[in-house]
């Protein structure tokens, strides 16, 4: 049964007990996919990713180093996989090509593992890594970067130089350096553009087709650290969440606060919006996942899964959306 | 014509009666402010003479019927009705005894760690706020006062942790008042932040007994059901030692209702099986929770696991998180 419980969730989510946790929004019901015998503080789950874009497996990045892939039609983790150990920190990111994996840890320490033979491609991309992305439409393209670590792209053809790095902006009105922290990163469709979100709750646009290397537009939010970033189907925005679970959604064009999503009670840190639907969920440290309706800014629905939550995914089927938030007869 | 005859005897018919009103009045509608006053007073009379009528014909009924009279309903409090949290916890939850088994507390509950407090305060205390820190020294036990000079908290945190101490306590005063505390458990523990209000000391407090004595007391944790607030009845939990000294007779209670967490320490006696007597001593506080970070304190870039925010959590008068 663990194959019809995984075949009809629409929501990935990875938890801090390292239990991946399954929803279904037109059922209204959560499962756990997990052995609880075997649980341990240390398989917690840092990243999680498609396997492959017909979205059939997840890839789940633990704590320990290990990637597990978890196959959604059959319910069950199918391959383990060591990818690196726990001193060089937490994976920070983790994406998939034509034939190989690209995991990058918090040392800076970026691998490419090829399907089927153990040799990798090995990128030094800096120290204090906060997160790598990989751009949806040029795949072989990765964005890294972290606390003092300003943005980098990377092209994985040619692993020996950045094809773009992004120059700090100007010093302050004291004259003194602004500190560089970039939390996570957002590359924008059908351009070259790139968004990133700091903390220190800037949000910048970078545009590497042009010779400016600076940011092509900033735009502040709040005054705490910004930590996660999702952009929506309906372009010129972005969705962005900080740690006291304050989430806002940005104007691209001139950098101003199109509204606020209500409801979150805690530091907001996996936010993903859906690829077609204007639907963003998040889901933090309160043990809540939510999913917003973004024309409206209404909850939708609202789901309690038991650990705090690091990481979700939204698989691009449609959710069926109800309009209400979960009702009674949910079992959790 | 004929209804102007009519309108005649209607107004004379009514003059007859007395004055009487429209029935659309209300008291609100007199513009004079005395007769209005006078009006309202009698109509409020007419209602509580009404409402005890009530009662003593229900009373009465009740004591006619006897034995076959219908069981007294059970009036509404706030919480009885309070909204249904669905965060509550549930004993036989694996997935939540996993996460508390394996939290930032589990070195206390698996016995590997003693408590040991650090209490200070914000800087320059002026009165109450001394003597509330002496008397929690005396309640707590293993507990040390430190005065602040002036000393930034993310700095006194790794001293704290290379010399054993296990919490940080720090109590801010406002205008020689205490009104916030900042509790946080020290390896890499949650910071909590509560607002303090209504501290009473151990000289206003009335019938109180002698000051306690180093015995460890017990702890009472009452109604933390939620899994915040869990969290935070853990949290007091592990500032107490773990075997409680029954010979001391002492017992902190963190009681909580509303949201409101209320401190209260007693010495019982009991007189025989059924009687206790209690006597209490030692301060006396409450504790409203206003956020709960994970990791020490850092307010500026921590992370929170909960923040009170008041519009949108405060719309309700029966929904409470702790």
């Amino acid at each position: 049964q663990m194959s019809a419980k995984s075949q009809i969730c629409s929501i990935w989510l990875g938890s801090e007990t390292g239990i991946l946790k399954g929803v279904s929004l037109t059922k209204k019901q959560a499962f756990n996919f997990c052995e609880m015998s075997c649980l341990s503080r240390d398989q917690e789950v840092c990243v999680m990713a498609w396997g492959d874009p017909h979205e059939s497996e997840v890839l789940v990045g633990s704590v320990n180093g290990t990637v597990k892939t978890f196959s959604t039609d059959k319910g069950i983790f199918t391959a383990t996989r060591e990818c690196g150990d726990p001193s060089q920190g937490r994976f920070t990111g983790l994406a998939v090509t034509d034939s190989s994996m690209i995991t990058c840890v918090e040392s800076g320490l970026l691998k490419v593992w090829k399907e089927g033979s153990t040799e990798t491609v090995e990128i030094n991309v800096g120290n204090g890594i906060c997160r790598m992305q990989q751009n949806p439409s040029q795949r072989h393209r990765v964005a890294t970067g972290g606390k003092e670590n300003p943005l980098k792209v990377w092209d994985l053809e040619r692993p020996d130089k950045p094809i773009f790095t992004a120059k700090n902006v100007a010093h302050d009105w004291l004259d003194m350096r602004v500190p560089v922290w970039v939390r996570d990163i957002g590359f924008i469709p059908d351009s070259d553009k790139i968004v990133t979100c700091t903390g220190h709750h800037q949000v910048r646009v970078y545009d590497p087709s042009t010779p400016q290397r600076r940011p092509v537009l900033e735009a502040r939010f709040g005054e705490y650290p910004l930590t996660a970033l999702s952009l929506p189907a309906s372009q010129g925005t972005v969705v962005v969440g900080n740690t006291h679970g304050e989430l806002a959604i940005l104007d691209l064009r001139k950098g101003l606060v199109r509204g606020c999503l209500k409801g979150l009670a805690g530091a907001v840190r996996g936010l993903q919006c859906h690829p077609s639907l204007p639907l963003v969920a998040s889901c933090g440290l309160d043990r809540f996942l939510r999913v917003h309706s973004l024309e409206d800014r209404s909850l939708q629905h609202k789901v309690y899964l038991k650990s705090r939550l690091n990481c979700v995914l939204l698989s691009s089927r449609d959710l069926e959306v109800s309009g209400s938030s979960v009702s009674d007869r949910a079992s959790f | 014509m004929d209804s102007n005859e009519a309108e005649g005897e209607e107004t004379e018919k009514k003059s007859e009666s007395g004055p009487c009103f429209p029935p659309t009045f209300s008291v609100s509608e007199i513009k004079n402010k005395q007769r209005r006053h006078s009006m309202f007073l009698k109509l409020k009379e007419e209602k509580r003479k009404q409402k005890l009528e009530l009662k003593k014909k229900k009373k009465k009924e009740r004591k006619a019927l006897g034995d076959k009279a219908p069981p007294k309903e059970v009036p509404k409090t706030i919480e009885n009705q309070r909204i249904y949290d669905e965060t509550t916890v549930n004993p036989e939850d694996e997935e939540v005894a996993f996460d508390e088994g394996t939290d930032e507390f589990s070195a206390y509950f698996n016995r590997l760690t003693n408590p040991k407090v650090l209490i200070t305060t914000s800087d320059r205390p002026r009165g109450r706020t001394v003597r509330f820190c002496e008397q929690l020294a005396t309640v707590i036990p293993h507990a040390h006062v430190y005065y602040r000079r002036g000393l930034a908290l993310k700095r006194v945190i790794p001293q704290c942790v290379s010399r054993g101490f296990t919490y940080l306590m720090v109590i801010n005063e406002d205008r020689k008042v205490p009104n916030g505390l900042v509790l946080c458990h020290l390896p890499d523990g949650p910071t909590a932040h509560f607002k303090v209000s209504n501290v009473r000391l151990r000289k206003e407090m009335k019938r109180r007994g002698k000051d306690p004595t180093e015995h460890v007391p017990e702890v009472i944790l009452n109604n933390f059901t939620t899994r915040l607030g869990h969290s935070i009845g853990r949290m007091f939990a592990a500032l107490f030692p773990h075997d409680p000294q029954f010979v001391g007779r002492q017992v902190a209670t963190f009681h909580n209702q509303r949201d409101f967490i209320f401190f209260r320490f007693h010495r019982y006696i009991f007189k025989n099986e059924k009687k206790v007597g209690i006597q209490e001593l030692g301060p006396r506080f409450t504790l409203k929770l206003r956020s709960l970070q994970k990791g020490t304190f850092d307010s500026k870039f921590g992370e929170y696991e909960w923040v009170h925010k008041r519009h949108e959590m405060d719309s309700s008068r029966r929904k409470f998180h702790l």
